[in-house]
C-alpha cells in the first residue's frame, strides 16, 4: 500500500460554502444513460510521481468491473479517489453524473465541501484489504454503527438488517464477538456485511483476499459471488484472483502507468489479450 | 517517638484537610489538563494552519517555560493585569496548562498510532468528523494513552506540592506544621512522603484499572471484572508500578 | 513608578542577576544529570541481576522516590544536611537521585531492546559474562538510552527552580528575590520563563533530531 503521511484526515474541515448546485441537479438521473461512475481527465500525483495523468473512463450502473495491472499502475488509487481517501490533483469524478470531489466554478477547479461530499458518499461502500474493522466494537456494533448514526435508521431496524447480512455471509454465531477474536477470513466477511449494511449503489473491493490465507480465500469469494448474483450493485474491484474476476465481472480494464491499455470482457481479456503489456502481465500473474 | 505519634494522631483532621487540598489541586489540574491536552493534541494534527500553528506554539511554550515559573507568574503577575485568581485556581490553572501541554503530545502521538485503516474505514462508512473521533479513534487511542497519562498524573500530583508556596494548606504545608509541632524532621517528613506515596499508588491503581477497561473493550486482555475477581485468572503481570 | 506595565529599565537591571542564576541552574542540571546517569545505570543493573532479596527492596525504594514530590524531598534533605553541606550540593544530590529512578527505567528499556541474538552470539563465542555486558550489551543499550537521557536532562533543567525552596539562588530564585525587593515581578518572572524556553526548546529540538537519527 502506498503510504502518504496524514492524508487520511483530509476529509472534513473544508471551509467555504457554495450553493451552486442548480446546474448539477439537471444532469442528475436522466434516462438511465448516466454512468454510475465517471472519471474525466483525472490527475493524481504523489509528490513528483504522477500516478494518473488525465484518466478517462466510466462505469455503467450495475456493471462489475475488474481493474488489473502491475502494482503501481494506479488501480488502487482509483478506488481510493472514489472513496475520497485520496485527493485528486485535477479533473472530475462524477457519481451518477454529479461531481463528487471537485467541480468547476467557472474556470476554477475547486474542492467540493465535505457536507456535500457526504451526501454522495453514502452511495459508495468499500471493503479493504486489511478489513479495518473497529476493534472497540463487536461484530454487530461494527455493522450497525453507520446505518444508525449516518443513515439515521432506528436501532431495531439496523439490527434486523445486520442479522440478515450476517446470515448471508455466514457469520451469525459471531454476532457478539470482538473483532480480534475472529480469523482474517471471518473479519473480511464481517467487513463485507458492514459495507453492505449501508445499502451502497457502488461497492469498491480493494484486493479483499490479498491478506487472507489461501484456504480461506474461497469462502470470501463465495460470499462476493453470491452478492454479485443477487444484487445489482455496481462493483469496482481490484484483485489478483483472475478466476474470480472472470466469474464475477463483465468488464476488465488493464492498467499500466495510470492509463487503460486494454479493455475487454473477461473471456477475451484472459484468453485472447491483444496488448503486449497485458500478455506479459497475465503470464506473470497466472504463472504462480 | 510515641509523642510524635500522639501529635500526629491529634492532627489527623488537619492531615485530612491537607490531603483534600492536595487532591483538589491534583484532580482539578488533571481535568483541566485533559481538556487542554485533547484540544491542543487534536489541534496539533489538523490540516488547517491557523489551528495547527497556534496549537504547536502553545504546547511548546508551556512545555518549555517550567511549571514553577508559570505558577508564580500567574500568582504574582496576573494581578498586575487586574485578574486576581484564588490561590487554588492559580494552582489548578498552572498544573492544568503545564501538564495539558505534555498531555497534548501524548494525545497526538496516540491518535497518530491508531492505524490509518481505521480512519479510512470511517470515511468509507461516511461517519462524520466528530463521530469518528468519539466512537472509533478515541476508544482505541485511550488504551495507548492511559499508561503515559498515568505517569503525567503522578507528575502532576508531585507538582501540586508547590501549593504550599502560594499559601495553600496542602499536604506539604501539613508536613511543615507537623515538623514544627514535633521538632522531628525525619518523622514528619517520612509520614508526609508516605502519604504522598499512598496517594500516588492509589492513583496508579486507578489508572491501571482504566487501562484494563479500555484494553478489554478492544478485546485484548481480560475484563476489569476478571482482574478484580477474588481468585484472579492468571494474567501477564504488568512491569513497573507507574 | 511608571504607568506602563512592562519596564525595560527593570528588565535590564535584573538581567545580570538572572544570568548569574542561569549559571547555577546549568551547574545543578549538569551535576544532577551526571549523578542520575551513573546511579540510574547501577540501579538498572542491580534490578536486573540481583536476587529477589535485593531487587524487591530496590524496586520499592525506586518507586517511592519516583512517586513522591521532588520538592518535598529537597526540603527534607536540606533540613537534615544543610549546615553540613552547601545547599547547592544537597540540591544536586537530590535531583540526581530523583532522576536516577527515571533513568533506571530508561536503561532497563535500553537493555531490553538489545536483540536476544546478541546475547546468544556472545554465548556462542564463549565470552565471559562481564565481557558480554561491557563489550556487547551496554554499548548498544546506552546508544538506545541517549534520547531518554536528553529528555530527562531538559526536564531536570526545568525542575531546577524547585531549588528555590532550599535557598539555592538559581535563575528563578534570583528573579523572585529581585521581585520581592522591588515589588515588580512581571519583568523578572517573564524573563525567567523566556530564558527557560530559550534554552530548553532548542535543546529539545536537538534531542528530537537525535531520536530520529537513532530510530
Amino acid at each position: 500500500m502506498p503510504d502518504q503521511d496524514d492524508r487520511h484526515t483530509d476529509t472534513g474541515k473544508q471551509t467555504g460554502t457554495q450553493t451552486g448546485t442548480e446546474d448539477i441537479v439537471t444532469t442528475d438521473k436522466t434516462e438511465g444513460a448516466v454512468p454510475a461512475i465517471e472519471f474525466r481527465d483525472v490527475v493524481k500525483r504523489f509528490g513528483d510521481n504522477v500516478v494518473l495523468d488525465g484518466l478517462n473512463f466510466s462505469v455503467a450502473q450495475g456493471d462489475r468491473v475488474t481493474l488489473i495491472g502491475p502494482s503501481g499502475s494506479g488501480k488502487t488509487t482509483i478506488l481510493r479517489l472514489l472513496m475520497t481517501l485520496e485527493e485528486s490533483n485535477g479533473g472530475l469524478i462524477l457519481i451518477d453524473g454529479v461531481p463528487y470531489t471537485h467541480e468547476y466554478r467557472g474556470e476554477k477547479w475547486v474542492e467540493i465541501p465535505e457536507k456535500r461530499r457526504r451526501v454522495v458518499r453514502n452511495r459508495v461502500g468499500m471493503v479493504f484489504q486489511q478489513f479495518n474493522l473497529f476493534p472497540n466494537m463487536t461484530v454487530l456494533e461494527n455493522i450497525i454503527e453507520a446505518p444508525v448514526h449516518v443513515l439515521k435508521k432506528s436501532k431495531a431496524e439496523a439490527i434486523t438488517r445486520a442479522e440478515e447480512l450476517l446470515e448471508q455471509v455466514g457469520m451469525s454465531e459471531k454476532r457478539d464477538f470482538k473483532t480480534n477474536q475472529l480469523s482474517g477470513g471471518q473479519q473480511q466477511r464481517v467487513a463485507i456485511a458492514r459495507a453492505l449494511a449501508m445499502d451502497p449503489e457502488i461497492l469498491l473491493l480493494d484486493e479483499v483476499t490479498s491478506a487472507l490465507d489461501p484456504e480461506i480465500v474461497a469462502d470470501v469469494l463465495g460470499v462476493l459471488r453470491e452478492i454479485a448474483e443477487t444484487t445489482d450493485i455496481t462493483m469496482l474491484l481490484v484483485t489478483h484472483e483472475m478466476q474470480f474476476a472472470r466469474e464475477v465481472s463483465n468488464r476488465v480494464l488493464m492498467f499500466d502507468h495510470g492509463q487503460i491499455v486494454e479493455e475487454a470482457d473477461p473471456e477475451t481479456m484472459f484468453t485472447n489479450p491483444t496488448h503486449e503489456r497485458t500478455k506479459e502481465f497475465l503470464k506473470a500473474v497466472l504463472a504462480h | 517517638m510515641s509523642d510524635d505519634i500522639q501529635t500526629l494522631l491529634d492532627r489527623l483532621p488537619r492531615l485530612g484537610e491537607g490531603v483534600l487540598v492536595t487532591l483538589e489541586m491534583t484532580i482539578g489540574g488533571a481535568i483541566l489538563a485533559m481538556v487542554v491536552a485533547l484540544a491542543l493534541g487534536f489541534g496539533s494534527r489538523t490540516r488547517t494552519l491557523w489551528v495547527r500553528g497556534p496549537s504547536r506554539v502553545i504546547v511548546e511554550f508551556f512545555r518549555g517555560t517550567s511549571l514553577v515559573v508559570q505558577l508564580f507568574w500567574l500568582f504574582y503577575v496576573l494581578p498586575v493585569f487586574g485578574y486576581e485568581l484564588q490561590a487554588m485556581a492559580v494552582g489548578i490553572v498552572a498544573l492544568g496548562l503545564n501538564y495539558g501541554a505534555y498531555g497534548a503530545e501524548v494525545v497526538r502521538g496516540s491518535v497518530n498510532s491508531v492505524p490509518r485503516g481505521q480512519w479510512e474505514a470511517s470515511t468509507a462508512l461516511n461517519l462524520g468528523q466528530f463521530h469518528r473521533i468519539r466512537r472509533v479513534i478515541l476508544p482505541q487511542a485511550w488504551a495507548l494513552m492511559i499508561p503515559m497519562l498515568a505517569n503525567l498524573l503522578i507528575q502532576l500530583l508531585k507538582g501540586s506540592a508547590l501549593a504550599y508556596y502560594i499559601q495553600l494548606h496542602d499536604l506539604n504545608f501539613f508536613i511543615s506544621q507537623l515538623r514544627k509541632a514535633t521538632s522531628d524532621t525525619i518523622f514528619s517528613y517520612s509520614v508526609g512522603l508516605i502519604v504522598y506515596f499512598v496517594i500516588a499508588y492509589l492513583l496508579t491503581l486507578g489508572m491501571n484499572a482504566l487501562e484494563v477497561h479500555f484494553k478489554s473493550r478492544l478485546g485484548a486482555g481480560p475484563t476489569l471484572r476478571e482482574v478484580l475477581r477474588v481468585a484472579p485468572v492468571p494474567t501477564t503481570e504488568k512491569a513497573g508500578a507507574a | 513608578m511608571n504607568d506602563s506595565i512592562w519596564d525595560w529599565d527593570t528588565a535590564w537591571d535584573v538581567l545580570p542577576d538572572l544570568l548569574e542564576g542561569l549559571k547555577i541552574t546549568v551547574i545543578a542540571t549538569v551535576v544532577g544529570m551526571v549523578i542520575a546517569a551513573i546511579l540510574g545505570l547501577i540501579i538498572a543493573l542491580v534490578r536486573r541481576s540481583g536476587s529477589r532479596f535485593i531487587t524487591v527492596p530496590v524496586r520499592f525504594v525506586v518507586d517511592f522516590i519516583r512517586m513522591t514530590p521532588l520538592l518535598v524531598q529537597l526540603v527534607f534533605a536540606a533540613l537534615l544536611l544543610v549546615p553540613a553541606l552547601p545547599p547547592l550540593a544537597v540540591g544536586c544530590g537530590v535531583l540526581g537521585i530523583h532522576y536516577a529512578t527515571y533513568m533506571s527505567e530508561v536503561y532497563r528499556a535500553g537493555i531490553d531492546a538489545v536483540p536476544k541474538g546478541q546475547w546468544e552470539a556472545a554465548t556462542a563465542l564463549n565470552l565471559p559474562r562481564g565481557r558480554t555486558w561491557v563489550a556487547v550489551v551496554l554499548p548498544q543499550a546506552i546508544r538506545n538510552t541517549l534520547p531518554g537521557l536528553g529528555n530527562y536532562a531538559i526536564s531536570m533543567f526545568k525542575e531546577t527552580p524547585f531549588l528555590f525552596a532550599i535557598f539555592v539562588v538559581e535563575m528563578f530564585a534570583a528573579a523572585q528575590r529581585y521581585g520581592a525587593n522591588s515589588f515588580s515581578y512581571i519583568e523578572p518572572l517573564t524573563m525567567v520563563g523566556l530564558l527557560f524556553l530559550a534554552v530548553s526548546y532548542p535543546t529539545s529540538l536537538l534531542v528530537r533530531r537525535m531520536e530520529k537519527r537513532l530510530a
